[in-house]
């Protein structure tokens, strides 16, 4: 009960855009755009004022077809990528006071590893793949400024069992495991720090079906019982479904369409939200 | 009693962008229910009735007009516009919807399921626990399936955990889309045992129900749907 009020996550008006723009594009006003593309100059508009609230403990989920800009907007957040403009602020962090795109690449790293995981859809992005899966999680508590091996070891193994690797198999490295396997080890990797923020970009996609079951299994369990808030792209709705409080529908770069996921998928406003609902129906 | 609802000129269309399409669901529905109140609503199959009760939930985002809640924690809150993010809260806590259709969790026990509605609100494990096999008992769920998924239940089974997940809750406001649709007599008593007792404990309810006799045996009130609008009978 008595959720608190303040979000613990503000995106204000986030734009990334690869190309310098032209007359034609440079204000969004007049933007004609051909999808997210400018056929004068070739500027893409990956993420055009994107804006968005995360709650403590909350799920919410980012849908949207192929290219919308649902995985440059996670990369944006988790500073894998440099925003054109925009603003980021994070409870944790200076109490929410400080535009975290603004910060220092020493002060990103630190709030990149202290205070967020994330789990990429290609296991080769988050895990070093010839490492044991143990040294891939005590790599990101070092990045944290744990020196402590034996604590380490010991959370190491705590978290992979928690994602159901078995712990005979912690110093094996990733590139022998499966892909639902990868994933849970990139989980484990994500929670390391205890982060009270998880980003997941298509942790899902390309795992069949009883695979995908498993990891998002986990993953609603890990949310309930650390009351970890999750920021969810998938293009697929039954993740979103089944995993997500809130949703908001991207496309072309844009946000045209957010709500509660059952009014999502229920009673669907914009073509585009309506033409992926009855896809899934 | 004060009004726990008041709908007022509550319009509610569809636009269908693939087929240009705009269908009129409800147009222009004023109503109340008081605290305390058993309210059914009748009328013709597709005259609106569900709109009604899912525009209340939010499962429908209404268009036009208002719908006033008297909530315990945030006052009189006009559920038409609310943030999100309140409606959920209120979910947890206050209201409750119960149609006959189970949308569950795929994965997820009949335990689980009952339990976790409990947790949501804040409850501790332990009473959540006892809650639980209380609410399953009474719908004589049998004790076998507590701890089996609810995709293989029959009809009936799914539709008693989906109203003992519902009323475990005990919420201020409970909407009943049909709850009793496809239940044999001895479960429709079993309900109405439950709805009894959650009357006695101060629980409002607005229900739509095809079992009209059902209905009328337990409703303070009536609203009829005619043509999009609400008459009270």
């Amino acid at each position: 009960m008595g959720e608190s009020a303040a979000p613990i996550l503000t995106i204000k008006n986030l734009n990334k855009q690869f190309g310098s723009g032209c007359d034609q594009c440079g204000s969004r006003a007049g933007r004609k755009l051909d999808k997210n593309y400018c056929p004068a100059c070739g500027t893409v508009y990956s993420c055009q004022d994107i804006s968005l609230e995360l709650y403590p403990g909350e799920v919410l989920g980012i849908v949207g077809e192929s290219g919308s800009g649902k995985s440059t907007l996670m990369r944006c957040i988790y500073f894998d990528q440099e925003v054109t403009s925009g603003e980021a602020y994070l409870q944790a962090y200076k109490e929410g006071r400080s535009n975290l795109f603004e910060e220092s690449a020493q002060q990103k790293r630190f709030i990149r590893n202290h205070l967020m995981g994330k789990v990429y859809q290609n296991p080769v992005m988050g895990l070093r793949m010839q490492f044991t899966s143990i040294g891939n999680i005590a790599e990101k508590m070092i990045a944290a400024g744990n020196r402590n091996v034996g604590a380490m070891e010991a959370r190491g193994r705590e978290l992979l069992d928690r994602v159901y690797i078995p712990v005979y198999r912690m110093k094996e490295a990733p590139k022998n495991f499966s892909g639902g396997m990868q994933q849970r080890v990139q989980i484990a990797k994500a929670l390391s720090n205890n982060p009270p923020i998880l980003l997941l970009d298509e942790v899902t996609t390309g795992l069949d079906l009883s695979v995908q079951a498993n990891v998002l299994d986990l993953i609603k369990h890990l949310q309930r019982e650390l009351n970890i808030s999750i920021l969810l792209v998938s293009h697929d709705l039954s993740v979103i479904r089944m995993l997500a409080d809130r949703t908001m529908v991207m496309l072309n770069g844009q946000v045209v369409e957010q709500g509660l996921t059952d009014q999502i998928l229920e009673d669907p406003q914009h073509a585009y939200t309506q033409q992926l609902v009855h896809s899934l129906l | 009693m004060e009004n726990i609802l008041t709908i007022e000129h509550l319009s509610k269309s569809f636009t269908l962008h693939n087929i240009n399409k705009h269908i009129k669901a409800i147009n222009n529905v004023s109503f109340f229910v008081k605290e305390g109140e058993f309210v059914g609503i009748t009328g013709k199959s597709g005259s609106g009735k569900s709109t009604v009760l899912r525009c209340i939930y939010r499962t429908y985002l209404p268009q036009k007009g208002h719908i006033v809640y008297n909530s315990k924690k945030f006052g009189p809150i006009d559920l038409a516009h609310a943030p999100e993010r309140t409606i959920i809260e209120l979910r947890k806590n206050e209201i409750g919807y119960v149609s006959q259709f189970l949308n569950v969790m795929p994965r997820t026990t009949a335990r689980e399921l009952v339990k976790h509605a409990i947790l949501e609100m804040g409850r501790e494990a332990e009473f959540a626990d006892r809650e639980t096999e209380k609410m399953l008992d009474h719908f004589e769920l049998d004790r076998s399936l507590w701890d089996s998924y609810p995709t293989t239940f029959s009809g009936g089974e799914k539709l008693r955990l989906n109203i003992a997940r519902a009323m475990v809750k005990r919420p201020r406001l409970l909407l009943l889309d049909e709850p009793t649709a496809s239940l044999d007599h001895a479960s429709k008593i079993k309900v109405k045992v439950l709805i009894e007792q959650l009357m006695k404990e101060g629980t409002t309810m607005l229900g739509i129900f095809h079992d009209l006799e059902f209905m009328q045996n337990l409703c303070n009130r009536e609203y009829r749907i005619q043509d999009g609008q609400f008459v009270s009978s």
